[in-house]
């Protein structure tokens, strides 16, 4: 009762946090890199909730983001729908796609599932570039119009930052509960032995299938935002490498923690913007910092501030005592 | 209530279990017993359905489960402590035994039913009442044993298998285990299927013994008489073993 309350009470803070970081910032370069930020913490989470719970790999995560971001491009420029219906069909759509490839693809294991989720990639990389009567190929789609309520249009920094937000919030609950609850508990079983999950009764083909397809869900969802947000998309966004780059978000921020997807997500977003500096050679920043982050911090950040914080505390517990 | 009638089971190309029969009374105690390879966890495999066999027939209380997926036979009645104890290592204890109620979960009913069996569970190992809020990893070997079979347990079985539970253990923690399943056979009335490698521990405890040998079952009984078998003696009991080591 107590864990949930704790719960309850980081997660309002988190909201709180969010809802006023807009009256400390002035200018649209900051809120832009926060609208980041959170479009990237949407991909970091539903990729943790395979990675980090479940313990399946996705070396192609970028192609649901992707997937989501042309589907609803495509809808709402060339068949103009509403924004909002193109993103529950992009959503729906990608989520059903990972369900049907889910079968085949999750029954393998290790390097071979990398390899598999990682043609997925390739093969989805290479449809949004050849198929130019849909996509516009390698020079993008443009003109995607703004989501809309009513006469309100997201148009301008603070309101998507506010859009992009509120989503990321109800992603984060929604991923909470769902880890708190028997079927994180079961998957969570699953990355630890499948064998004994299944001989407890857990369907672990289903369950992993289900949350492939959640978590590609949530992705498109991710990626129909930032179709409407940014209005352009091109299939660069949408390569091998961003898909690296949300499996480095993942670890650095740590494995099976929500919280963590945030952090990971918010440093490697802000990140490239101190290491233009480097040009091409960012990359061996992010090599090194995986590399000493699986060294030292297993857990990923959030362990790390986890540990560092109950040192303080146990040192002032001690100082009290010693006062008394 | 269990018969096993001429099972198959095949891991690739080899032929692991080769027309294996086998049946369980209510509440007996059956032990299975023979060297390493045998097949014996093979036969528990293919029982909870995780490695399915090829041929035959595996008929539970009066259902054929041969081609059920693994969850549709725990649902059935059927729980597995597995070989090695496999508890969830990052999992506390808590969330280990409330895993192994993994079917009855999904119901308001069903979770305070689960809180019971818990109780009875608890009940049964006290130490881990003691250390439910610890990570599972952190149990030491026997605690672990312990923490598997409660888990089996949350499932409340009709039938519960049991994979080698002496494994690695020391005997005074085999000793407190078996009592264990002892009165858990007389007072529960679960019905256990035993594989073991200390084959006189078990057929001590059990009512009736089989054995196994390269994926045939060569030798049934009542655990008494197997205990007196000159063969089963000679090969799993250590008897002349003096003499063969001098010659």
């Amino acid at each position: 009762m107590t864990k949930e309350k704790r719960e309850i009470l980081i997660f309002l803070i988190f909201t709180l946090a969010v809802l006023i970081t807009p009256l400390f910032l002035r200018g649209s370069y900051y809120l832009n890199v926060l609208v980041f930020i959170g479009i990237n913490t949407m991909l970091a989470i539903a990729l943790n909730l395979l990675l980090g719970y479940a313990g399946q790999i996705s070396l192609g995560h970028a192609a649901f983001f992707g997937l989501g971001a042309y589907i609803s491009g495509i809808l709402t420029t060339r068949f103009s729908f509403d924004p909002w219906l193109a993103m529950i069909i992009s959503a729906l759509m990608s989520g059903g796609l990972a369900f049907i490839i889910g079968f085949p693809i999750l029954k393998l294991k290790g390097h071979y599932l990398a390899m598999a989720t990682l043609g997925f990639g390739i093969i989805m990389f290479i449809i949004f570039n050849e198929t130019v009567a849909l996509t516009g190929g390698p020079s993008g789609l443009s003109g995607i119009p703004n989501i809309h309520i009513n006469s309100l249009v997201f148009d301008n920094d603070l309101n998507n930052y506010y859009l992009i937000w509120v989503i990321t919030l109800m992603v984060m609950l929604l991923s909470i509960n769902l880890s708190q609850s028997r079927i994180g508990r079961a998957l969570r079983a699953i990355h630890d032995s499948e064998v004994a999950a299944r001989v407890m009764g857990v369907n672990a083909r289903v369950l992993k299938v289900q949350i492939f397809a959640v978590s590609a869900l949530i992705s498109a969802v991710a990626g129909s935002l930032y179709a409407h947000t940014m209005t352009f998309i091109s299939p660069a966004s949408f390569g091998f490498n961003f898909s690296i780059e949300l499996v480095t978000m993942v670890i650095i921020g740590g494995l099976g923690s929500i919280y963590g997807s945030f952090l990971g997500a918010a440093i490697l977003t802000v990140l490239p913007e101190f290491l233009r500096v480097l040009q091409d050679f960012d990359i061996v920043v992010y090599g090194l910092m995986l590399i000493l982050m699986t060294m030292f911090m297993p857990g990923g950040l959030i362990s790390g501030l986890r540990l560092i914080g109950e040192a303080i505390g146990s040192r002032i517990k001690r100082k009290s005592v010693s006062n008394a | 209530m269990l018969k096993i009638k001429n099972i198959n089971t095949y891991y690739g190309q080899v032929h692991a279990l080769k027309n294996v029969s086998l049946h369980l009374l209510e509440g007996e105690i059956v032990t299975l017993i023979g060297a390493n390879g045998a097949g014996k966890t093979t036969l528990l495999n293919s029982l909870s359905g995780i490695v399915p066999s090829k041929s035959g027939e595996i008929i539970f209380a009066g259902v054929p489960i041969s081609s059920l997926a693994p969850s549709r036979i725990v649902k059935l009645g059927i729980s597995q402590v597995p070989e090695g104890r496999q508890v969830f290592k990052p999992l506390s204890v808590e969330d280990n035994l409330e895993l192994g109620a993994y079917l009855h979960y999904r119901t308001a009913a069903g979770r305070a039913e689960v809180k019971k069996t818990g109780d009875m569970v608890y009940a049964l190992f006290p130490i881990l009442w003691e250390r439910r809020k610890q990570l599972a990893g952190t149990l030491s070997g026997g605690e672990q044993q312990m923490l598997s079979i409660g888990r089996a347990l949350m499932a409340k079985p009709k039938l519960l298998l049991l994979d080698e539970p002496s494994m690695g253990l020391a005997p005074m923690i085999t000793q407190e285990i078996f009592k264990v399943i002892e009165s858990l056979s007389q007072e529960k009335k679960t019905t256990v299927l035993l594989v073991e490698q200390n084959a006189r521990a078990a057929l001590k405890m059990a009512n009736r013994g089989y054995v196994l040998e390269t994926g045939k079952m060569i030798l049934e009984g009542a655990a008494a008489e197997l205990l007196e078998n000159n063969d089963v003696q000679r090969a799993y009991l250590g008897k002349d073993k003096k003499e063969i080591w001098e010659r």
